[in-house]
């Protein structure tokens, strides 16, 4: 029953037992903040206030106060829309598809990536909510009358479908977080000492118990919503990249965007969760977890799905040329060696050639490397949206109103935070919440665990 | 208290377990004798357990599945009452008349509701069941259960004998043996 071929290497190293497992999962939340947690957490959100400050500008002024002109009229706010919910993909990808093909080695990072996610798709949600201009009016996009009057929501359109995507994928997320964290959150709860602390994860953890027929509809629970969220996370990118797919712009106006955005979220999604994990695991200490083994897995779906991307950015290409329409031909001639030609070859080298470097062991298995990589894959993705909504619009069919983008302080000031909402949110969910799923891991000890398989080995016996 | 005269208080006895597999001996051997077990408390699942105890396969995927049923008749309800009965509209020359003609551009909506409805109300039955809320005091009776313990609950039938069930539960590897009535 506990068995699994000595050639794997171990998912947890060490001498683990289960009460070690529950000890070094309790420990960032029983003991106080490092300095440096103190640091970055006023770092972000100082920044985070900052892009408050420049929300409630935008809000109390009107999008004029973005870069945004006649000829480019969604810029960076929707770049960053899609780049966010982008990197929301991985977490999903790790909890529930990686479930489906019962891959173990997800069991030690799913909570982060899907905190993650959960975080990213807030960012992103606030896009779409402040290009509209006019928010309190953000009403409109519910299925209710508008003006309470006799017009309804147009089922018709992708942006609509959006609004469904989206807001399904965010709820959906946050369940599927929220039903793993409860018995975790009630492993805290049993061991807390101060009443406060006691107190809070009651109410958190809903009185779980961890009885049998509990742990049996849990483990059906999860296996459905792995299954309901699988079609899920891929149809949000492709109804994302439908937004522009379904238009009539020469280099949106592409059949090949469903699959091209699917890849390319995967891909900038998987890089963030290896930006944090990097992080958490050597701050928390829990090297012995997420182990170098887990990083190289995630760096191998970062080089697959790197390579899909660089397939698809080619296929654009080509079939721009096939299609022998001159529009479509500029529009991508233009993308290469317009005045945009900088942000579409370092798109270029970020996701389709950095990537490249982790097919040689060496540098997959590097800590330091995989971190910059990770950092320069998020980049090109941010540049890939810029690049496929910007350099598309500037110069339309009509010369005489061809224009430039160039963003002013708000617009990045939003961008950054955003970013800094982000880790806000992440720094908070690392001192407060169980980062590894611990019950789950738990059932994977005994056949993955360093000691008990060096145990079999020696016994001989399964 | 009063009590009633067909109804007899049950005597339980837990004994605590520091490893699944003993624990998974020790039901499969109580069970063996004709014991009935009343809970087993683990702080993960245990494969195997539920047909040892005897614990009937659950029917939350099915709910799943009518939630989901559920969800695509709304949103088809909704499509048709808003787009066709209510206000059509004539968008970029598509069909619009009949539902089924309209149908292809109502795909993503109805995906996304059939998802959002199989899932949030499979959890909220899933809550429901558990008896799980926010607020709800722990319903396991040992802290030690959520770390590292496992704790089974045997209830002493009218015909076993008290000796017996606890050499029993002795010999099967419990670490801790305590007698509780309920």
């Amino acid at each position: 029953m506990h068995y699994e071929a000595p050639i794997r290497e171990p998912l947890i190293n060490g001498e683990k037992s289960y009460h070690d497992i529950t000890v070094d999962v309790a420990r960032p939340v029983e003991t106080k903040a490092p300095r440096m947690w103190w640091i970055v957490f006023s770092l972000a959100l100082i920044t985070f206030l900052w892009g408050v400050g420049c929300i409630l500008y935008t809000i109390g002024v009107g999008i004029g106060t973005w870069g945004l002109n006649k000829t480019v009229g969604w810029a960076w706010d929707i770049t960053n829309f899609v780049w966010w919910v982008g990197i929301g993909h991985a977490g999903t990808l790790i909890s529930a598809v990686l479930l489906l093909f019962r891959q173990k080695w997800r069991m030690s990072i799913n909570r982060s990536a899907e905190a993650m996610t959960i975080f990213s798709v807030i960012q992103a949600a606030l896009f779409p909510g402040i290009h509209m201009g006019r928010i309190w009016l953000a009403y409109f996009v519910f299925p209710i009358p508008n003006q309470f009057g006799s017009l309804w929501v147009n089922f018709n359109s992708p942006l609509l479908w959006d609004v469904f995507a989206i807001s399904t994928y965010f709820s959906v997320s946050v369940v599927f977080w929220y039903v793993g964290l409860i018995p975790d959150f009630a492993m805290i709860r049993d061991r807390a000492v101060r009443p406060v602390t006691q107190h809070i994860y009651k109410l958190l953890s809903f009185g779980w118990g961890g009885k049998a027929k509990h742990w049996q509809r849990f483990e059906e629970v999860s296996l459905v919503l792995a299954g309901l969220a699988t079609p899920l996370v891929l149809s949000v990118h492709t109804i994302v990249s439908m937004d522009f797919a379904t238009s009539v712009i020469p280099g949106w106006h592409t059949t090949i965007f469903p699959p091209y955005f699917v890849a390319g979220a995967i891909f900038s999604g998987f890089a963030m969760v290896n930006t944090l994990l990097i992080i958490v695991r050597k701050v928390f200490n829990m090297e012995d977890y997420i182990t170098i083994g887990h990083i190289e897995m995630m760096n191998i779906i970062i080089m697959l799905t790197g390579s899909i991307v660089g397939v698809a950015y080619i296929t654009e290409l080509f079939i721009a040329w096939y299609s022998g329409v001159e529009y479509e031909q500029y529009a991508f001639l233009n993308r290469a060696t317009g005045p945009y030609w900088w942000a579409y070859w370092s798109m270029m080298t970020c996701n389709v050639f950095s990537p490249q470097f982790m097919w040689f062991k060496k540098l997959r298995t590097s800590l330091i490397f995989s971190f910059i990589i990770s950092i320069v894959v998020n980049i090109g993705m941010w540049f890939e949206r810029f690049v496929i909504i910007v350099t598309s619009l500037h110069r339309d069919y009509l010369p005489s109103s061809w224009s430039m983008f160039s963003p002013t302080f708000v617009d990045i000031g939003i961008f950054l935070g955003t970013i800094g909402f982000f880790f806000v949110l992440f720094l908070l969910y690392a001192r407060t919440f169980p980062v590894i799923a611990q019950a789950e891991l738990k059932t994977i000890l005994k056949s993955s665990g360093e000691n008990y398989k060096k145990l079999h080995d020696k016994d001989g016996q399964h | 208290m009063t009590k009633m005269a067909s109804t007899e208080n049950k005597v339980i006895i837990s004994a605590l377990y520091d490893d699944d597999d003993i624990l998974l001996k020790g039901v499969k051997s109580v069970k063996a004798q004709g014991y009935h077990i009343e809970e087993v408390y683990s702080p993960f699942p245990i494969h195997g357990l539920d047909p040892a105890m005897g614990l009937k396969p659950t029917r939350m995927a099915i709910t799943a599945f009518i939630y989901g049923v559920l969800g695509l008749a709304t949103s088809i309800a909704l499509s048709y009452g808003m787009m066709i009965v209510d206000w059509p509209m004539n968008i970029g020359g598509k069909p619009s008349f009949t539902w089924g003609e309209n149908m292809p551009a109502f795909v993503p909506i109805m995906f996304e509701l059939t998802v959002f409805f199989a899932a949030h109300l499979m959890v909220w039955t899933y809550f429901f069941r558990n008896g799980l809320f926010p607020g709800r005091s722990a319903q396991n009776p040992d802290p030690r259960t959520t770390d590292d313990k496992f704790l089974m609950e045997v209830e002493l039938g009218r015909k076993g004998s008290k000796e017996e069930l606890l050499s029993l539960l002795k010999d099967s590897g419990a670490i801790e043996i305590n007698e509780n009535s309920k």
